[in-house]
C-alpha cells in the first residue's frame, strides 16, 4: 500500500472547499468593515446597528453614525425597514408554501407509492417532469397564465401559488423516498385485521411518514427561501421576498448592511442544516 | 389497492399538476404560434413570427454562448466535482467533509453571486489583493464578462455534481482498482479505465443536474454577465419585460423546453441498462 493513497484527490477537495468557502468568508469579513468600500480598512459592528436600526433608538443610531445627517440616518432606517419586510415576506411565503405543499405532496405521495388507480403513470410522468425543466420555464408559463388567462393581479398570492408549484415535484421525491423503506404487507395486515381506510391513514401510514414528511417540509422551506427565479417572474410591485429585494439592491448599489445581513443568513442556514439533521435522525429512530 | 382511496389521495397534486403545470405550459405552446400585442400580451391571430425570429443571427448567438456556457461550465465543474467526490468515498468519518461540500449550496444563490461580485469587482476583494501583494498597474474588472458567467456557474453547480457522483463511487468497489493494479495498470489507468465506467450513472446524472439549469440560467448572467454573455434566460426575461413580445418569448422558453426534454430523453436512455454489473465485461 501506498502511504497517502489519495493525497491528490485530498488536495483537490481542501482546493475545492476552499473555493466554495471563499465568498462567505468574503461577505463576513466585510459586514465587520468601518468602510462602505470593498477595501477593509478597520474593524465595526456599525452595519450591525444600521441592519437593525428600526428596533433601535435613534440616539443610539445616530452615536454609530457621527458623520451622517438627519437625513441620511433617516434613509438607514428606512432601508432597515426595507430589509426586514422582504425578510418577513419570504419567511410568510416559506411557511405557507411547505404547509401546502406538505400536505398535497404527502397525500400525493402515500397515493403513488400504496395505492393503483388508473391514471397513475400518467401522474407520476406529470408530477415529476418539472423537476428536470429549468425554473424560467415554470416561472414564464405561470406568469403567461396568471396575467393572460386567470387575469389575476401579481402579489404575494400569485408568488406563493408558483412557490408550491416548484416545490410540490421535491416534497413528494423525499416522501416517496421515505415510504419506499416500507413493507406494504404492513397495510395488507391492518386491512386483513379489520382496519378502516382511515385508520390505516393515520394509525399507519402517517406516523411511519412522519421524519418523510417533515424532511419535506424543510425541503419545501429552504427552497422557497431560497427562489429568485420564480419569484421574479410572478410577483406584485410592493412586496418583494428576500431574494428579489437584494437583486433590487445589487442592481442599484448594495448597502453594507447586506454583508451583516448574509451573516445572519448564512448562520440561520447552518443551524437550520444542523438542528433539522439530527431531529430527524432523532424521530426517524 | 383499492382504486378509489389512490384517487382521493393523489386528487389534489393531480388537480395541482394539470392547472398549474400542464395547462400553463400549453398555453406557452399555443402563446408561441400567435402574434404579438402592441402592450404585452398578444393578438388571437395565428403567426409564425416568433419562430421565423428564432432563425435570426442575434437569437443564433445567444443560443451559441449560452451552449458554450453551459458546456464549458459543466466540464469544468466535473473536473472538479470528479476527485472531490473520490476522496469524500474513500474517506471514512466523511460527515463532516461532506457537510463542508453542502453548506454553501444552502446559502441563497442571490447572496452567493453578491459575495463573487465583492470579490471580482473592480473594487473588489481580489483587487485588492493583488494591490496588497504589489500589484501596481490600473484596477482590473474581473467582472461582466463570459469567464465570470462561467466562474458563478461553476460555483453555483459543483455541490449538485458532488452529490450524485458520491453516492455512485461510494457503491464502487474498489478492491477492483487494486486487482488492475496488479495486472498492470497505472493508478490514473485504473481509476479511467475500470472505475469510470463504473460510475457511468452518476456521472450522466451530474452532468444533467448541472447542464439543465445552466441551460435555463438567467440571474447569474443578468448579475455578473455583460450583453455579450447573456443567455436564453435573459432573451425570455429580455422578451417578457422590456420588447414585450410575449410570443417571442414563448418561442424560446419551448426551445429551451425541448432542449431540457432532449437531455432528459438522453438521460434515461444513457440508464436503460442499469450498471448492476460491478465488473465490465471484456471488450
Amino acid at each position: 500500500m501506498i502511504k497517502k493513497p489519495h493525497a491528490l484527490s485530498r488536495r483537490i477537495y481542501w482546493l475545492t472547499v476552499v473555493f466554495l468557502f471563499l465568498p462567505l468568508a468574503v461577505l463576513m469579513l466585510y459586514s465587520f468593515n468601518a468602510s462602505r468600500s470593498f477595501k477593509f480598512s478597520g474593524f465595526s459592528i456599525k452595519w450591525y446597528y444600521s441592519l437593525f436600526s428600526r428596533w433601535i433608538a435613534p440616539e443610539k443610531i445616530a452615536a454609530v453614525f457621527p458623520e451622517l445627517g438627519a437625513r441620511e440616518l433617516a434613509q438607514i432606517v428606512e432601508r432597515s425597514k426595507n430589509i426586514w419586510t422582504a425578510v418577513r415576506n419570504s419567511f410568510a411565503i416559506a411557511f405557507a408554501t411547505g404547509l401546502v405543499s406538505t400536505v398535497i405532496g404527502a397525500l400525493g405521495a402515500i397515493g403513488l407509492s400504496w395505492y393503483r388507480f388508473s391514471y397513475k403513470k400518467f401522474l407520476q410522468g406529470v408530477s415529476f417532469v418539472p423537476l428536470l425543466l429549468p425554473e424560467i420555464i415554470t416561472g414564464v408559463s405561470l406568469l403567461i397564465f396568471f396575467s393572460s388567462i386567470l387575469r389575476l393581479k401579481l402579489s404575494l398570492i400569485t408568488v406563493l401559488i408558483g412557490h408550491i408549484s416548484f416545490c410540490l415535484p421535491f416534497v413528494l421525491l423525499i416522501i416517496i423516498a421515505r415510504l419506499e423503506e416500507f413493507d406494504y404487507s404492513i397495510i395488507e395486515a391492518a386491512r386483513d385485521l379489520g382496519a378502516r381506510e382511515r385508520d390505516i391513514l393515520f394509525r399507519i401510514i402517517l406516523p411511519i411518514s412522519a421524519p418523510g414528511i417533515l424532511a419535506g417540509f424543510v425541503g419545501a422551506l429552504t427552497l422557497s427561501l431560497e427562489d429568485f427565479v420564480v419569484t421574479v417572474f410572478v410577483q406584485g410591485a410592493n412586496s418583494p421576498t428576500l431574494p428579489v429585494f437584494i437583486h433590487s439592491l445589487i442592481k442599484r448599489g448594495v448597502p453594507p448592511e447586506i454583508n451583516a445581513l448574509s451573516v445572519f443568513l448564512i448562520l440561520f442556514t447552518v443551524v437550520l442544516i444542523l438542528s433539522i439533521r439530527n431531529f430527524i435522525k432523532y424521530i426517524g429512530k | 389497492m383499492k382504486g378509489r382511496a389512490g384517487v382521493l389521495y393523489t386528487l389534489p397534486l393531480m388537480l395541482w399538476s394539470c392547472i398549474f403545470f400542464i395547462i400553463p405550459i400549453i398555453i406557452v405552446f399555443i402563446y408561441s404560434f400567435l402574434a404579438k400585442g402592441l402592450y404585452g400580451g398578444v393578438v388571437w391571430q395565428f403567426s409564425l413570427k416568433a419562430f421565423s425570429a428564432l432563425f435570426s443571427w442575434s437569437f443564433f448567438r445567444v443560443s451559441l454562448v449560452t451552449l458554450l456556457i453551459a458546456v464549458l461550465s459543466t466540464i469544468l465543474t466535473l473536473l472538479i466535482a470528479l476527485p472531490v467526490s473520490y476522496y469524500l468515498a474513500r474517506t471514512k468519518n466523511n460527515t463532516l467533509l461532506l457537510a463542508l461540500v453542502v453548506i454553501p449550496f444552502w446559502v441563497n444563490l442571490l447572496l452567493r453571486v453578491y459575495a463573487w461580485i465583492a470579490i471580482l469587482g473592480r473594487e473588489g476583494f481580489l483587487n485588492h489583493l493583488m494591490t496588497f501583494l504589489g500589484y501596481r498597474g490600473e484596477p482590473v474588472q474581473f467582472l461582466f464578462n463570459f469567464w465570470a458567467v462561467v466562474i458563478v456557474h461553476v460555483y453555483t453547480y459543483l455541490p449538485y455534481m458532488i452529490l450524485p457522483l458520491y453516492s455512485n463511487i461510494e457503491k464502487f468497489d474498489f478492491g477492483l482498482l487494486e486487482a488492475a493494479r496488479d495486472l498492470g495498470a497505472t493508478h490514473m489507468g485504473s481509476l479511467v479505465r475500470v472505475m469510470l465506467p463504473n460510475i457511468k450513472g452518476g456521472i450522466v446524472t451530474a452532468i444533467l443536474f448541472a447542464f439543465i439549469p445552466t441551460m435555463g440560467s438567467y440571474a447569474i448572467p443578468d448579475l455578473v454577465g455583460s450583453t455579450n454573455s447573456h443567455m436564453l434566460g435573459n432573451s425570455i426575461a429580455y422578451n417578457i419585460r422590456t420588447a414585450n413580445n410575449w410570443p417571442l418569448a414563448s418561442a424560446i422558453s419551448l426551445v429551451l423546453t425541448l432542449i431540457s426534454a432532449l437531455g432528459i430523453m438522453i438521460y434515461f436512455f444513457l440508464n436503460r441498462k442499469p450498471a448492476r454489473h460491478k465488473v465490465r465485461e471484456a471488450p
